[in-house]
């Protein structure tokens, strides 16, 4: 397939992801938000927009700029309808490859983006929103389009973006730990209730880190996500070889599962931030060696000028 | 903003607000919100400023969008066989930490007696033998289950999970309007309700320490966990439910959820030799603590009702084996019998020595002969309760009743004066509450649920505040028209800690590096670069 063609695929998977995960992770902290003091709003509020991977624009960086920050800002990719007016952007460009019902679920997604209100309230309802349209759009992907290598791209671009979003719903455990943090990092990942079934009664921050990082059942799971990446990349390079691997893509992806699944520790909680990081670091570089594997041949063909 | 919106917005406020005064005065209640002259009490600032600044298509979009999420998220009742979203009203019920202190206190040491009544009713009765109560109070009530007598059940505990109901009289004090022992509900609303007020009603969390309810499925699966069966491990507990008719339903599958627990019928248990299975994939697996959500009657149909199919045979002589425990235990109701609930205070004095922290609503005994007789002279004026009933059925409220209903009663009392109390009518406290365009007084209780693990009694910092929708109505239960409100505890300023950690402590941590230092490929990438 057309190397372009399979680059928006990979970025529809990506950027779809990223709006479900940044939903998932603003729902569940504005309401952590709203119950703080005004004073440790505008902290808290960069140090979320921190972790999702910004930078506020000015000082005076409170509520009302976290909304527009994380959802409401068509500029940034970052922010909710930033993802989707790129997923849209995206499948506009491969539409003929996609099939219609994607394509259209993604252009209605990008049309009805306007359509809310942006205080506090009407955020919940765009988040819930948001999670509604981004599972109809993975949905339609996965039962319209063929499994071939159009859908592995997309899956593959899902399933990075997913290892990344998880390690940031992780991450947020340091900036709200008002409450019951544990809690709001399973409910961004919309794991609670998995956990409670599988936990019995051993609850805490240990064991719901070791559940989004580690589960190897559960779809959110980092390892879980990183095995699908890695499952994906094999599918997409069947080439066997007797020894190592020429595939960067998949060294980086496999090393970091493994490390993620075969790590012995007593303290999980201290080595967290390393394991968020290097996982976020491992999802970027995976994506820079993919696009240089997969997608960026025109760099090599550069057409010269004339030489007289 | 120009001055002509400015009015726009106070015009807003004062109609939302308008003959607010006027309609709380005609009740002649305690109003929660407002003291006399409309100022809006200390602990009701916030919410009071959060309010005023919606205006009348604001508050009703709000409420609309909440009842939608409780029907998304399947938070029903079952009302003849309908299910519909159980109604939240926008403005809660708050409660200021000195007088929560006083109910949290209160209802602890009336758990705490109740606990101690049953075991003694259900052992050697000193409580008829000193005289306290008369014997025949405790026979003739309906949930006396003899066929518990006279076992300590496993864990100790008969009361794990209680829900005292409180109303204010017209005076502004607390008082205990009946006991619920057996299977309390609604804290399902609780957890709910707050979770939707959080979205529905964001501003006005911001500046108060609003203690959280969300630990309680945890509390709840702690304490059950703690009053299993001596010499199990890990033990496995279990939701009984009646199944998807009945009412509470939605309830049963929360905490069952919520607590990470199998939500089982009584279908898919099965006795053995004084132990409890469930029929699970993996064969049977015992169960050690059963959280029972079913009348006792329908429990056991070899002790009690012989046709029931909504229990498990067996399970009350596994209890008395001390092979499962069973929570509440069963034979509760005659703690929560509205006879005994009479005779409470004395049986907090008796069992504990202490004074009764919250009072009774004062209460007259239709079998004594003077309280009869004065209540059936002045029936128009009081309310009599069967005092075996729930959910307000056959609670007549004398000032509301017509003359056929009144001669009627008048009947039953005579013919079973064991089965009737009457309590003059309390104005309850009033709360506004949206209705049509505008807020008007309406009246609540108040439901905190209480946990006991046999070492402590936990009560929730809330509650369930049941609001009569009707205008002028006392009558708060769902099933009659009644509707909730979230009920905010305030914390005590900083000595009550809502942030359990310090946010320094968390953030400033000392890293540590487990990771392989960078492999090579990162070298050779930047040399192919």
């Amino acid at each position: 397939m057309l190397s372009r063609i399979a680059e928006s695929l990979f970025w529809i998977g990506r950027y779809v992801e990223r709006a479900d995960g940044t939903a998932r992770i603003l729902d569940v902290h504005l309401e952590r938000l709203n119950h703080l003091p005004m004073e440790e709003r505008k902290s808290v509020a960069q140090e979320l927009l921190a972790v999702m991977g910004a930078k506020p624009q000015s000082e005076d960086f409170g509520l009302p700029e976290l909304l527009h920050a994380l959802a409401y800002d068509k500029t940034s990719a970052t922010s909710i309808a930033g993802s989707l007016g790129a997923a849209r952007e995206n499948a506009r460009r491969a539409r003929e490859t996609v099939s219609s019902g994607l394509w259209e679920s993604l252009n209605t997604t990008y049309y009805g983006l306007s359509q809310h209100r942006k205080d506090v309230v009407g955020t919940y309802r765009f988040c819930n929103w948001t999670l509604e349209r981004t599972a109809m759009v993975s949905g339609l992907a996965d039962t319209t389009v063929s499994h071939d290598e159009s859908w592995l791209f997309l899956v593959l671009g899902r399933s990075l973006e997913r290892a990344d979003m998880t390690a940031r719903m992780l991450s947020t455990r340091d900036v709200l730990s008002a409450g019951m943090s544990w809690v709001n990092m399973l409910r961004c990942a919309g794991a609670y209730e998995s956990f409670l079934r599988t936990r019995r009664a051993a609850f805490g921050d240990q064991h719901a880190a070791e559940f989004l990082l580690l589960d190897r059942l559960f779809p959110r799971s980092i390892v879980y996500a990183l095995r699908d990446a890695d499952e994906c990349l094999a599918k997409l390079d069947p080439s066997a070889q007797r020894v190592g691997f020429i595939n960067d893509a998949r060294r980086i992806v496999g090393q970091a599962r493994t490390f993620l699944e075969f790590h012995r520790t007593d303290d999980l909680m201290s080595e967290l931030p390393e394991h968020m990081e290097r996982v976020q670091k491992a999802v970027s570089q995976a994506s820079d060696a993919i696009s240089r594997k997969y997608f960026n041949q025109a760099d090599e063909l550069a057409w010269v000028g004339e030489v007289s | 903003m120009n001055s002509k919106q400015k009015d726009g917005w106070l015009l807003d406020m004062s109609d939302l607000f308008q003959d607010y005064s006027e309609a709380a005065g005609r009740t002649g209640a305690y109003d929660e919100m407002f003291a006399p002259g409309q100022q809006a009490r200390d602990s009701y600032g916030q919410v009071a400023e959060a309010l005023r600044k919606l205006s009348l298509a604001d508050v009703s979009a709000r409420a609309d969008s909440m009842a939608r999420t409780f029907l998304d998220r399947g938070v029903t009742f079952d009302y003849a066989g309908e299910e519909r979203p159980f109604p939240l009203d926008i403005v809660p019920r708050v409660i200021p930490a000195a007088e929560w202190d006083v109910l949290e206190r209160g209802v602890a040491q009336r758990v705490r007696a109740l606990e101690a009544f049953l075991n003694d009713v259900y052992d050697k009765m000193t409580v008829v033998s000193d005289g306290v109560i008369p014997r025949q109070l405790v026979t003739t009530s309906a949930h006396f289950h003899r066929q518990v007598h006279g076992f300590e059940p496993a864990g100790g505990v008969r009361v794990h999970i209680s829900g005292i109901d409180v109303v204010r009289d017209a005076a502004g004090t607390f008082r205990v309007l009946e006991d619920n022992v057996r299977v309390p509900s609604g804290v399902s609303y609780v957890l709910e309700n707050r979770r939707a007020m959080a979205k529905g009603l964001p501003e006005a969390f911001g500046q108060q320490l609003i203690r959280p309810v969300e630990e309680y499925p945890r509390r709840l699966l702690s304490a059950l966990r703690k009053t299993a069966p001596a010499g199990v491990d890990d033990p496995t507990v279990v939701v009984l439910t009646p199944g998807v008719f009945n009412s509470a339903y939605f309830e049963h599958t929360l905490l069952a959820g919520l607590m990470g627990v199998e939500l089982v019928e009584g279908r898919d248990l099965i006795c053995r030799g004084n132990r409890v299975y469930m029929r699970t994939t993996a064969g049977e697996q015992r169960v050690d603590v059963i959280y029972k959500r079913i009348d006792d009657d329908f429990l056991d149909p070899l002790q009690f009702r012989s046709d029931s199919m909504l229990g498990c045979p067996g399970l009350v002589n596994a209890a008395r084996a001390g092979g499962v425990t069973i929570a509440n235990a069963v034979g509760n109701g005659v703690a929560d019998d509205k006879l005994v609930y009479s005779y409470v205070p004395d049986l907090i004095r008796y069992y504990l020595s202490e004074e009764p922290i919250i009072a009774n609503v004062d209460t007259y005994r239709l079998e004594e002969k003077e309280a009869r007789e004065y209540t059936l002279d002045n029936l128009a004026e009081l309310v009599v309760k069967p005092v075996d009933g729930s959910g307000g059925k056959g609670l007549v409220i004398g000032p509301d009743a017509s003359r056929d209903e009144l001669d009627a009663l008048r009947q039953r009392i005579i013919a079973d004066p064991r089965g009737w109390i009457a309590q003059p009518v309390l104005q309850l406290s009033t709360v506004p509450t949206l209705g049509g365009d505008k807020f008007g007084p309406r009246h609540v209780d108040l439901r905190p649920f209480a946990v006991n693990d046999g070492d402590d009694v936990w009560v929730l910092p809330g509650g369930l505040t049941r609001v009569a929708l009707k205008e002028g109505s006392l009558i708060v239960n769902s099933s009659q028209g009644g509707g909730s409100k979230d009920t905010w505890v305030l914390a005590d300023s900083p000595q009550m800690p809502v942030e359990t950690v310090p946010r320094q402590s968390v953030t400033v941590r000392e890293r540590v590096s487990v990771w392989p230092v960078e492999s090579n490929w990162r070298d050779r990438q930047s040399e192919q670069q």
